[in-house]
């Protein structure tokens, strides 16, 4: 390899480029990589002999060096012999530092991709000049674009093995444009290469003077980054942590992600909406009098205002919007899949909500662009889908501000981040529509009937005696003038969810619709019952969140499979297990047992009569009803 | 104007450092003397300014440091607002394990990888910042800014969280924690640069002078104390060295250098041509031993 080496960046004032690459394996995406890192000597002479040494055992190349291996830094992915994650990689010219996202082109690693992007201010897309536009290329150009990244480089790799020829460039070059013509992407700038040989990675081609466009290193080098954009935008700072080390000082520490701040400037606390001056802006290193987009900062309020984590900090005239409601593209990222009506958490900045995805409005087809329907997510898919978050929340559309408008999902039992989105716009529903504040509200019904409100959640396998206690239950309540109503599995089906089966997915919206209106009726002041299997505790947590302190019951009706199946008294279980149903629990879906139910109900102990004695204790206990 | 490149990856460290103290429980930040630690803490002062650091410091200590080493902790241990913890593995002392009788293995595995686990057990953190950067090794290179740990402190290479945008997921279960790499993007050169730019105290066994060197298997070892055994008829001779890399005096390869301050170190950088952690011995057992070593609780 031909050694012309750049100078490693001695200017301390050099600027930052970030960058990810997109491609396959076999479209030289690791030589290329290898060679800009080797030619800026980012690479040392022990790297490259260990590199030697792996490539002579494991290596794909009959012995030469094979840079794949250099990046696929995991053992477990060196024996697949494909990068199955992100890998991070630096280097530096005379004039900028880089940094470079390997990311794989493999179709199940959308996920990868876009974490790679997320940060990159330009992606370098290959394709092998021998195959041409592909459609990997076409998936790697949206998701680019999904990503807000405004800088694409096609590069044209393997251009040695075309014998250098500028009509197959040409004729590559002038099928991306069209492609990229439906795709927003500010700037595309398409390179003919050899990685292996050299060709217009740092030294230009003697083999393409045809080619009058700059070197894949020459335009890393001058591509203006998108400073100038970010700094040009009103001031966007979220508040990270409050530092409070005295009485008499408030600090309020955060990343400038958009726009500059100034002492004395006017600001505005978000979602709160409270104003004030900025007195200081504190540094170990003496206080500033401005600060910009990027910096990580301490600045004090004139007025003792409240603000916490989690807070936005803008313009008092050039607020961000506040809303609860929004459409976002989401990225799934996890092999469960994303469930509509499911809660999980939101973060957003330094932020963190409840969030529930309400619709999936359409999916996107990556390698076409198409919309299809669909009711979930599974991993590596992206959707177009209404979301909704427990609070309101201080937003830009992911398209004007990365930070405050790109979020991720974390699932609430697992703690996997499962999700990414992007804020597209807020609903207007958001902003219209009101809880009606009504006179007579839920203490006031609830006094009347001489009771407290509650849900009596029974859950538990399918045969296990739920809408029979529940039954009991209910008779034992009226009898006493009560005020009951029971919601059960089988009626509830009949009309109000009539339109869903038996997915995950429906089940979960099951679920929420059955909270909701168990919700509605607790608001009436009766004491509901709800007799359903409910799965999952996800939903039933859901379902806990919505109601108030002490008003839901979780009752688990507790019977083992076998028991249960030996009873069967709808036959379903034999159905199940013949195959002519699906998605039964207990025999191919599952039940996940509450962990820390009000009560618990073990039925091969105790008959339906004194479990239903039992629960009516419990609720004279609690208060619910009186002890009489 | 934009920031330069190293006030970006500063504003960039500090923001992971404000997020571990907003959203853990008991943070701690490992200390281990080196350059790497030395910016890290530096950074993290500024990060909370005026405020003294939100944590303490943990040294594990292998009682192998070089004395320049010690000198240097016992001096930063007495800045105002800093409480440092040492923790010595009482196994480690009563087996009087050493790198000449149990070997470079043994050695680290018992003094710095059980060491650690013990010390966070005890203490109970949940998150240990260290000052282990991506550059430094290929297996580093995919291992994310917030990485979790089982309860038993193994790491799992296949099950990481995906890390976009500047936003890090920190929840975790009881008996969790996290190792957290706020230099992860920061390479040798930038963490030298930025010693200069801030003039930060580092261990004088970064520059060059003549010490006391033997060579074993091609690498210069330094005779730090006279617990060194020299082979029959073996004599440290006087050598202009210096280390790029600071950890255990018996595991630490010196290299022939005349670069005595920052400026000569960064110049002597550009003219380099081996990796810094070639001066460690640990790493050169097998080429996959870091991630072995990281699946087993190594930091």
């Amino acid at each position: 390899m031909s050694a012309a080496p750049v100078p490693a960046a001695h200017e301390a004032a050099g600027d930052l480029l970030r960058f990810n690459t997109c491609g396959s394996v076999d479209d030289g995406k690791s030589s290329l990589i290898g060679r800009l890192l080797y030619e800026s000597k980012a690479l040392f002479d022990d790297q490259l002999e260990v590199l030697a040494a792996d490539s002579k055992r494991v290596g794909t190349r009959a012995g030469e060096i094979d840079y794949a291996l250099l990046l696929d830094g995991l053992s477990a992915e060196r024996e697949q012999g494909i990068t199955i994650d992100v890998a991070y990689r630096y280097f530096a010219s005379a004039r900028r530092h880089f940094i470079v996202a390997d990311t794989p082109g493999h179709e199940q690693y959308t996920r990868n991709m876009v974490t790679g992007a997320s940060t990159a201010d330009l992606s370098v897309i290959l394709i092998d000049a021998r195959k041409g536009v592909l459609t990997q290329t076409r998936r790697h150009s949206f998701l680019v674009s999904l990503l807000g990244i405004r800088h694409v480089v096609l590069a044209v790799n393997k251009m040695d093995l075309v014998d250098y020829s500028r009509d197959v460039f040409s004729r590559i070059e002038d099928q991306y444009r069209e492609m990229t013509n439906d795709l927003d992407i500010p700037s595309v700038v398409c390179i003919p290469v050899s990685a292996v040989k050299g060709d217009n990675v740092v030294e230009r081609s003697a083999a393409m003077a045809w080619y009058r466009g700059p070197t894949l290193m020459e335009l890393l080098d001058t591509v203006e980054v998108d400073g100038s954009r970010a700094l040009a935008q009103p001031l966007r700072l979220p508040i990270q942590w409050v530092n409070r080390p005295r009485d008499d000082f408030r600090g309020f520490a955060g990343t400038i992600v958009g726009g500059s701040v100034r002492t004395g400037d006017a600001v505005r606390v978000q979602p709160s909406g409270r104003v004030s001056r900025v007195a200081r802006i504190v540094t170990a290193d003496g206080d500033l009098a401005e600060a910009s987009v990027g910096q990580s900062i301490t600045l004090t309020l004139a007025d003792e205002i409240d603000v916490s984590r989690g807070d936005l900090l803008v313009p008092a005239d050039q607020p961000a919007e506040v809303a609860n409601q929004f459409e976002a593209t989401i990225v799934w990222m996890h092999e469960s899949p994303l469930l509509p009506g499911r809660g999980y958490f939101l973060k957003i900045g330094p932020k963190t909500a409840g969030a529930t995805v309400t619709g999936l409005k359409h999916k996107i087809n990556v390698s076409n662009f198409d919309r299809t329907a669909g009711t979930t997510l599974e991993l590596n898919e992206i959707g177009v889908c209404t979301l909704e978050i427990d609070r309101p929340i201080a937003f830009d559309p992911y398209g004007v501000n990365r930070d405050t408008g790109g979020f991720i999902l974390i699932d609430r039992i697992t703690n996997d981040t499962v999700g990414a989105g992007m804020l597209r716009f807020a609903l207007r529903r958001a902003q219209n529509v009101h809880w009606q504040a009504l006179d007579v509200n839920k203490s006031l019904r609830a006094a009347m009937k001489r009771q407290r409100p509650c849900v009596l959640w029974f859950t538990g396998l399918s045969g296990a005696g739920k809408s029979t206690i529940a039954n009991l239950v209910d008779k034992k309540l009226h009898s006493t003038e009560r005020h009951t109503y029971l919601l059960d599995g089988d009626n509830v089906r009949h009309g109000l969810n009539k339109d869903l089966g038996f997915t995950d997915a429906d089940r979960v919206e099951n679920i929420r619709r059955i909270a909701e209106v168990a919700r509605l009726m607790v608001d009436a002041g009766l004491i509901v019952g709800t007799a359903f299997i409910s799965p999952f505790r996800a939903e039933r947590d859901m379902a806990r969140a919505l109601l108030g302190d002490g008003e839901f019951i979780e009752i688990f009706v507790d019977t083992p499979l076998d028991v249960a199946e030996r009873r069967d008294p709808k036959g379903l279980y034999k159905k199940a297990r013949r195959g002519d149903l699906k998605n039964f629990t207990g025999i191919d879906s599952p039940y996940e047992p509450p962990e820390a139910p009000e009560l618990r109900i073990d039925t091969t102990a105790t008959t339906a009569e004194a479990a239903a004695e039992e629960i009516v204790a419990f609720l004279k206990r609690r208060g619910i009803v009186d002890p009489t | 104007m934009p920031l330069t490149h190293l006030q970006r990856l500063e504003a960039e460290t500090i923001h992971i450092l404000r997020e571990v103290v907003a959203e853990t429980d008991k943070p701690v930040m490992l200390y281990s003397i080196g350059k790497d630690s030395a910016v890290m803490l530096h950074v993290a002062r500024k990060a909370f300014y005026p405020a003294p650091l939100p944590f303490p410091l943990l040294h594990i200590d292998t009682t192998w440091k070089f004395r320049e080493m010690y000198e240097l902790r016992d001096r930063v241990a007495a800045e105002p607002g800093t409480e440092l913890i040492v923790y010595v593995n009482p196994e480690a002392v009563a087996r009087g394990i050493n790198p000449f009788t149990h070997g470079s293995a043994v050695h680290t595995d018992v003094w710095k990888t059980q060491g650690l686990k013990q010390a966070l057990d005890k203490y109970g953190f949940d998150a240990a910042m260290g000052g282990a950067r991506r550059d430094e090794e290929k297996s580093r290179a995919k291992e994310r800014v917030f990485s979790f740990r089982t309860a038993q402190h193994r790491w799992d290479p296949k099950n990481q969280r995906p890390e976009l945008w500047r936003l890090y997921n920190t929840r975790k279960h009881r008996g969790e924690s996290i190792r957290v790499f706020p230099l992860s993007n920061w390479t040798e050169l930038d963490v030298w640069r930025y010693v200069e730019r801030e003039n930060i105290p580092v261990v004088p066994l970064y520059f060059s002078r003549e010490r006391p060197v033997v060579e074993r298997d091609g690498v210069l070892i330094m005779v730090d104390d006279e617990r060194f055994p020299l082979a029959p008829g073996e004599v440290p001779r006087l050598r202009k060295v210096r280390f790029r890399t600071l950890g255990c005096y018996p595991l630490t390869g010196a290299i022939e250098s005349s670069a005595g301050n920052v400026a000569e170190i960064i110049a002597e950088m550009a003219a380099a041509r081996t990796s810094e952690r070639q001066g460690r011995l640990i790493d050169q057992d097998a080429s996959a031993s870091m991630e072995l070593k990281k699946q087993e609780g190594y930091f």
